[in-house]
């Protein structure tokens, strides 16, 4: 499904050049589910987001469904990141003046979907997060752990085939935390590829492969024991 | 670019954020209202000094004699010259191209008017049944001199409001009556208002034939009066009148042999040349109209920029979480121009229209002499707002274009 070689990525800063990915080669087969681990700084997020095209590597290459991810135009990047990819963010991003039910269906509206398809496919997922009563509320009348499983129902809303996370659970308490990655650890179940990021063990043994990144390069790659998460709900 | 879905998307958007909306819609429809009503007080202030202006002949020219003040072809100083019927009628048939109403005038500046036991000091004018329209006179009784009454030596008198009040007081019926004018008999034929006022309506006319005859001046005459016909454009007007003048001055020096340079022997006055200044002032005043007119459509135009600068900024992070949604950079810049020309367009034309209906309904009630139709072109405000929402539109293009293409988690960051 993902398949990454050699990649290098600096930030550029005035005249110095930050080096965040030193070399990664990383592979994830379909129905995988992976975190991704790693001191502050060691590049995670970086990582994480040239997986969803939200960024672009300087050199190496990515493969994602055997689609090479290279040089492409923001038109292209916004198709493949549409039919591919499913983000979550630590800071949820929902849009603020639209209800769930319309953040959840607005990547179905950039697939050309009609009003009432996507009306109905949006609240088929907004129930399987558990929210269906709460489709016509604004973010702002929601708590966190509501918002990130809105955020994860508008992830998924649209098919794709990797969910990718970014610390899903990093503005979350302990138990909501939990709560979410019971929901993720059913996607995945469900046999979707899932990779997170996160700094906390506790999360990442709730996964089935932990990697870990030091200076920009893989320092480990091992499975893991799932834990679920429903063992501490 | 027209599908409804994407127009329910941006009616949501603008729903949804009823203050930027409000804002952004105040600020435009007030740029066009505040124009709407600058153009329009331009225009009523124009309309007014045109139309104190427009009370007498604008395109008047008069020639009068004097005294030779220059020796020319053998000829003294101190020649008094004289012009007479004869330099009436050659100077018609030279020129009839290009004039409207034309008379020859004698005058006597005091008759002696009595009736019955009335009696007053008022002028004389003998002049041609066209001097009605020269001076703007319009008859409130009976009628002006015509034709015949210059052909048959009437002894017929139009009298002036002021005459009329003063010497007729408590007649009932005026037309038909017997006025002695330096002791001739004259029958009344007709009253006659001007809009120059007391001033113009204190004289009297009869024809121009009987005045020479009762004053016994045989075909002399005072002067000689012309309008030219009307020309929509004013510098053609100037122009052309120049022309007639030159002309006729050239014709009246040669035939009376009046030096090319003595301006003591032959007055011409042309109205015209006053009318400029008048005209002058007017452009200016509607120059500066436009021009504040002007300045106020830059600064809705940058205001509008503006406007459109802080919508986009304020959006990047919406912009960036869409772009991860997979918006493609064009559903983006369309979405921010549409929602932009959207809002100008039914704000602008609310102003507009706001703007028109003030003057429709206010305007008539601040009509003053000097302050007439206060009207505004609707072309030049359609004109209006049609530079304002492409401005509009062009200034939310640049920075929509440019949020389109970065790469979204630039966009995700900016906050
Ligand atoms: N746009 C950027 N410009 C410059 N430097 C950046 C940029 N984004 C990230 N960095 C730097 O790159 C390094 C890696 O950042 P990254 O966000 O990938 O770290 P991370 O592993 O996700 O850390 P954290 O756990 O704190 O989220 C950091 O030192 C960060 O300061
Ligand atoms: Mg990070």
């Amino acid at each position: 499904m993902i398949e990454i070689k050699d990649l290098h990525k600096s930030y550029q800063m005035g005249k110095n050049s930050l080096h965040v990915l030193k070399g990664i080669d990383f592979t994830v087969k379909e129905g995988e589910f992976v975190s991704i681990m790693g001191s502050s700084g060691s590049g995670k997020s970086t990582l994480l987001n040239i997986i969803g095209i939200l960024d672009e590597a300087d050199s190496g290459t990515y493969t994602l469904d055997s689609v090479p991810i290279k040089n492409l135009n923001e038109t292209i990047a916004s198709r493949y990141r549409n039919k591919f990819l499913g983000f979550v963010f630590q800071s949820f991003n929902l849009i603020n003046y639209k209800s769930a039910l319309d953040n959840v269906a607005l990547p179905l509206y950039y697939q050309g979907v009609g009003r009432k398809e996507r009306m109905e496919r949006s609240m088929y997922y907004l129930e399987k997060v558990g929210l269906a009563n709460w489709a016509k509320h604004l973010p702002s009348e929601m708590s966190g752990g509501q918002k990130q499983r809105v955020a994860i129902a508008r992830a998924l809303a649209a098919d794709p085939k990797v969910l990718l996370a970014d610390e899903p659970t990093g503005a979350l308490d302990t138990k909501t935390s939990y709560e979410v990655m019971e929901l993720i650890q059913q996607i995945n179940d469900e046999g979707k590829t899932v990779l997170i990021v996160t700094h906390e063990s506790d999360i990442a043994e709730m996964t089935k492969r932990i990697v870990f990144l030091k200076d920009g390069q893989i320092e480990s790659d091992k499975p893991v024991n799932q834990v679920r998460a429903s063992e501490y709900v | 670019m027209f599908s409804i879905e994407r127009w329910q998307e941006i009616f949501e958007g603008l729903f949804k954020n009823k203050l930027r909306t409000v804002l952004t819609g105040v600020s435009v429809a007030s740029g066009i209202f505040i124009l709407v009503i600058l153009l329009g007080a331009g225009n009523g202030i124009q309309n007014g000094i045109q139309k104190q202006f427009e009370q007498d002949a604008v395109n008047r020219i008069s020639v009068w004699p004097g005294i030779t003040q220059k020796e020319y072809n053998g000829l003294g100083i101190g020649r008094e010259i004289q012009l007479h019927n004869s330099d009436y009628t050659t100077a018609l048939t030279l020129l009839s191209d290009h004039i409207e109403y034309k008379s020859a005038v004698y005058s006597v500046w005091s008759g002696n008017m009595v009736f019955k036991k009335e009696t007053g000091t008022y002028r004389v004018e003998g002049v041609h049944p066209d001097y009605q329209f020269i001076e703007n006179a319009s008859i409130v009784k009976g009628r002006f001199l015509n034709q015949s009454d210059i052909a048959n030596y009437e002894k017929h008198v139009v009298i002036g409001q002021k005459v009329a009040n003063d010497l007729f007081k408590g007649e009932e019926e005026l037309l038909g009556q017997e006025l002695s004018i330096s002791g001739t008999i004259y029958k009344v034929i007709g009253v006659f208002t001007d809009p120059g006022g007391e001033r113009e309506e204190s004289r009297v006319y009869i024809p121009i034939s009987t005045a020479q005859r009762a004053y016994s001046a045989g075909d002399k005459i005072r002067s000689i009066v012309f309008t030219l016909k009307r020309n929509a454009d004013f510098d053609n007007a100037v122009a052309e009148s120049h022309e007639f003048t030159q002309k006729l001055e050239t014709f009246l020096r040669a035939r009376h042999t009046i030096a090319p340079d003595d301006k003591g022997a032959l007055h011409i006055n042309n109205s015209l040349d006053q009318a400029k200044n008048i005209y002058i002032i007017t452009g200016g005043v509607k120059a500066f109209f436009w021009f504040v007119g002007i300045c106020t459509i830059i600064a809705g135009v940058v205001g509008v920029g503006n406007i459109m600068l802080i919508i986009v900024k304020e959006r990047t992070k919406e912009i960036g979480i869409r772009k991860a949604l997979g918006a493609s950079p064009f559903s983006i810049i369309s979405m921010i121009l549409q929602e932009a020309v959207f809002i100008t367009v039914v704000a602008g034309f609310s102003g507009l229209v706001f703007g028109l209906l003030v003057w429709e309904f206010v305007g008539p009630s601040i009509e003053t002499d000097f302050f007439t139709r206060p009207e505004v072109d609707f072309n030049v405000a359609i004109t209006t707002l049609v530079i304002l929402v492409v401005a509009g539109a062009f200034a939310g293009f640049v920075p929509a274009y440019r949020a389109a293409k970065i790469r979204p988690i630039i966009a995700l960051r900016g906050d």
